[in-house]
């Protein structure tokens, strides 16, 4: 009787310890960039591009990459939306449970665990193959790629859940299958669609291995496609990389900016996922 | 008639899609391995793999420092990770109250939200301190702090999510009649927790933690900041390493100017596509199996 | 028997291995309440169900035989599914909305099939609902998300949208057995009122709402078909002994 006590205590007591040390992390992860960067942070920062010397220590800010990563990852997602959205439909309601089925989710799985530096190598081997340089559009479709499988999963997942009595409801009205999955499945799973590009918006404009070799870096905002751009995570990355200390603060506040955008995201994704829950049914 | 006629456009142009997007996987390692082969006319694969010497300038190029490099910190990562990651996905679906879930779980679905290169900040600015001023003189070992204990903990930590969260559905899943099987013989909920529900749970945690391997295996940003990039085959987690995704990030400026760097790169992106690959296939076939087993 | 609307000839029915309807050969009557009654897992849905060919839907599913409505075989390969589907209006067990307003869900259907004009929609709307028993509850919020409806005003819901394509048949699947009584009841009285302009056939497994609503039974038994008939008959001198266990309640 004792012992038993004895051993759930333990494990109780480490349970503790490792929530503790989860919580604990993402605290001090968030914590340590607010307290290095929100000291760095300023209007010029936000809304100035750099300036001659900027990365010597001198005037400017950030500006280059915020548009940037907003224009890449913004790019980037629209791109595999168009793709996903008929993916994760065909997946589930033209192919069922065939086997084009499961080996299509196999082979996203796969992509999904693909890291992105691969995708990074891969959009560079295209990109020389075709001649093209480090670029905004580069950067789009690699990022792109990368966040296909996370966005299919995810449009999938809250497809699956649709039950079948609603789609047996329209097919009884005489709906044709395409008329079925537009106008009800899609609505019906519009909250959980919507949250899923967020999720990849948030994956693709964080990531830096992807845009390494394809976007290029500059200090301008791009006014074409085939601009090279600047990116928060690079920006993050070359500004630590300086050995000016002021420098390296900016980094800091690169950072402060990215983690906003995403967490800002994230919050924004749920509100309004109960926004539009609105007309799903139950 | 129109209505039909959409209908069967519709869903031609949906498979195309479909296809395409399937075929992603394939494409990428052909285009890699298209790139990649020339450097094997020039390093035989047995010398690409085994070999310790990375000289690109001598044409010499031996990806077992590097390959050694990544087992090291994802297998210290993945130590590190899966009995936190347990636990914490245990209190989480058995003993906090609702509340306490409420707070705590988007709490670590955010960690998943974090971009890496915050992460690798983070790890320059506490961690390799950390690990040089107080942990390693603990152990006696003497290090800069940017080492593979460095980049295993930073990993870990980016694990965390993904486990957790899949694990803690899992465990949920598992229904409330088996477990009051057991508390009506008298169990107390750690025993009903280790041996009902654990047992009934375990391919979704397999799952889990194969999920997260997946993610910590091709990790590059964080890792590069924090483990040392110096290409040797480490003997100790207080020993630097250098990961293969991180190789291949550093060695832009190379890409373009030796001959056969890209090539050698490429091949090596190809290499880790084909791991994650096998991965997937050997996790889906394992799955399989447990669940027929526990059938 | 009155003027047959739907014929059913030699149907048989398998799902995979299990045969769900064994050589069916049934009429039934036009502008009547027909009920097929049985106990459970006898092919009562599944009979209703391939009457608007939902069965074709389900995976693994072989069907044999004809079923003629109207005089048309609605198994021939020449014909157009959705075209037998809006001639069928289908009340299912569980009341279920489509994700949208109450007002869409009923132009849902007349949508689909071509119906443009705001006005013309507008006029099927309310004509619906107000056979469906709905109107003067809804009429001021038509706009608000059907899924914000009672039970029992969603499957009135149900019924208006399945009236809106203009149906001939209704076909209800155990329509009232989700409900309260209260609506329950309520939704018996517009079937019955729906009788004279509609063929309607229900799967009923309550034998007192087959006796309160229905002209005509069929009683189904392991997906054969056991006996049919006027539902006096049937209920006062069926001539089948198992019929007669049944109705006296010896199995459900």
């Amino acid at each position: 009787m004792d012992r038993r006590k004895l051993e759930e205590a333990i494990f109780k007591g480490l349970m503790f310890c490792s929530i503790f040390l989860v919580v604990g992390s993402l605290l001090t992860i968030i914590g340590v960039v607010l307290i290095k960067g929100l000291p760095a942070l300023s209007i010029q920062m936000l809304t100035q591009i750099p300036q001659g010397g900027y990365y010597l220590g001198k005037e400017g800010g950030i500006l280059n990459a915020i548009v940037g990563s907003l224009y890449l990852a913004g790019g980037a997602t629209a791109l595999a939306f168009v793709i996903s959205l008929p993916v994760a439909l065909y997946i589930e309601e033209y192919a069922g449970r065939s086997k084009l089925a499961d080996f299509a989710r196999l082979s996203l799985d796969v992509l999904w665990s693909v890291p992105s530096i691969v995708f990074g190598a891969f959009g560079f081997a295209i990109m020389t193959f075709l001649g093209m340089r480090a670029s905004l559009l580069g950067g789009i479709v690699t990022v792109a790629l990368l966040i296909l499988p996370i966005m299919v999963r995810a449009m999938d997942e809250v497809v699956r859940m649709i039950s079948f009595e609603l789609k047996e409801s329209s097919y009884a009205l005489g709906a044709t299958k395409f008329e079925t999955v537009v106008k009800v499945v899609v609505r019906q799973a519009l909250p959980g669609i919507l949250t899923a590009v967020l999720l990849a918006f948030g994956r693709g404009i964080g990531d830096a291995a992807s845009v390494l070799f394809t976007a290029g870096y500059t200090d301008r905002i791009p006014s074409s496609l085939f601009d090279p751009v600047a990116t928060l995570p690079l920006a993050i990355l070359f500004q630590l990389g300086t050995p000016f200390p002021e420098v390296q603060n900016r980094a800091y506040a690169s950072a402060v900016v990215l983690t906003v955008i995403i967490l800002t995201l994230s919050i924004v994704s749920r509100l309004l996922t109960k926004k539009l829950t609105k007309y799903v049914v139950r | 008639m129109n209505r039909k006629l959409t209908e069967l456009i519709a869903s031609k142009l949906m498979l195309i899609v479909t296809v395409f997007s399937v075929s992603l996987v394939f494409i990428i390692a052909f285009a890699l391995f298209q790139r990649g082969s020339r450097v094997l006319m020039q390093v035989s694969l047995y010398d690409l793999l085994f070999s310790s010497a990375w000289y690109p300038t001598r044409g010499e190029f031996g990806f077992y420092p590097f390959i050694m490099g990544t087992l090291w910190v994802t297998a210290l990562a993945m130590v590190i990770a899966i009995p936190i990651c347990l636990l914490s996905s245990i209190y989480l679906a058995e003993y906090a109250p609702s509340k306490v879930r409420g707070i705590i779980k988007p709490l670590v679905d955010l960690l998943a939200g974090i971009p890496s290169v915050v992460y690798g900040l983070w790890g320059v600015l506490v961690l390799v301190p950390f690990i040089r001023n107080y942990l390693a003189p603990l152990v006696g070992a003497k290090t800069n702090g940017y080492c593979i204990l460095a980049g295993g903990i930073v990993l870990a930590i980016m694990v965390f999510p993904i486990i957790i969260s899949v694990s803690e559905e899992v465990f949920r899943t598992v229904s409330n009649e088996l477990r009051e099987v057991s508390f009506a013989v008298g169990a107390t909920k750690w025993q009903t927790v280790k041996h009902v529900v654990m047992r009934k749970a375990f391919p979704g945690f397999i799952a889990a933690v194969i999920l997260g391997f997946s993610r910590a295996f091709g990790e590059t940003m964080a890792v590069l900041m924090v483990v040392g990039n110096v290409p040797q085959v480490p003997s100790s987690i207080f020993d630097q390493g250098y990961p293969l995704p991180a190789l291949i990030a550093n060695s832009y400026g190379e890409m373009m100017s030796i001959p056969l760097v890209d090539s050698a790169l490429m091949l090596a992106a190809l290499i880790l596509i084909l791991v994650v690959f096998l991965f997937s296939v050997a996790a889906r076939i394992v799955l399989l199996r447990i669940e027929r087993r526990a059938m | 028997m009155l003027k047959p609307h739907i014929s059913v000839q030699n149907l048989n029915v398998l799902y995979g291995d299990h045969q769900a309807l064994k050589d069916v050969t049934v009429d039934i009557p036009e502008k009547q309440i027909t009920a097929i009654i049985g106990p459970s897992g006898c092919g009562k849905t599944t009979l209703l169900k391939s009457f608007n060919r939902l069965i074709d839907l389900v995976e693994g599913v072989k069907i044999s035989g004809t079923i003629l409505v109207g005089g048309v075989n609605i198994y021939s390969v020449d014909v157009d599914v959705t075209e037998v589907r809006k001639r069928m209006g289908l009340l299912a067990q569980k009341p279920c909305p489509l994700p949208m307003s109450i007002y869409d869900n009923v132009a849902y259907g007349p949508k689909i099939h071509g119906i443009k004009k705001r006005e013309e929609l507008d006029q099927i709307v309310q004509h619906c609902l107000h056979s469906a028993g709905l109107w003067e509850e809804v009429k001021d919020r038509l706009k608000a998300p059907a899924s914000r409806l009672s039970l029992g005003q969603q499957q009135r819901l149900c019924l208006a949208r399945a009236l809106a394509v203009e149906p001939q048949v209704l076909l209800c699947d155990e329509a009232t057995s989700a409900l309260d009584p209260v609506s329950a009841q309520r939704v018996e009285k517009l079937l019955l009122s729906l009788k004279g302009d509609y063929t309607v056939v229900m799967v009923t497994h309550v034998l007192r709402q087959a006796r309160r609503l229905a002209d005509y039974i069929i009683f189904l038994y392991m997906g054969e078909l056991v006996e049919y008939g006027p539902a006096e008959k049937i209920f006062k001198n069926p001539k089948n002994s198992r019929t007669q266990a049944y109705i006296k309640g010896v199995f459900s």
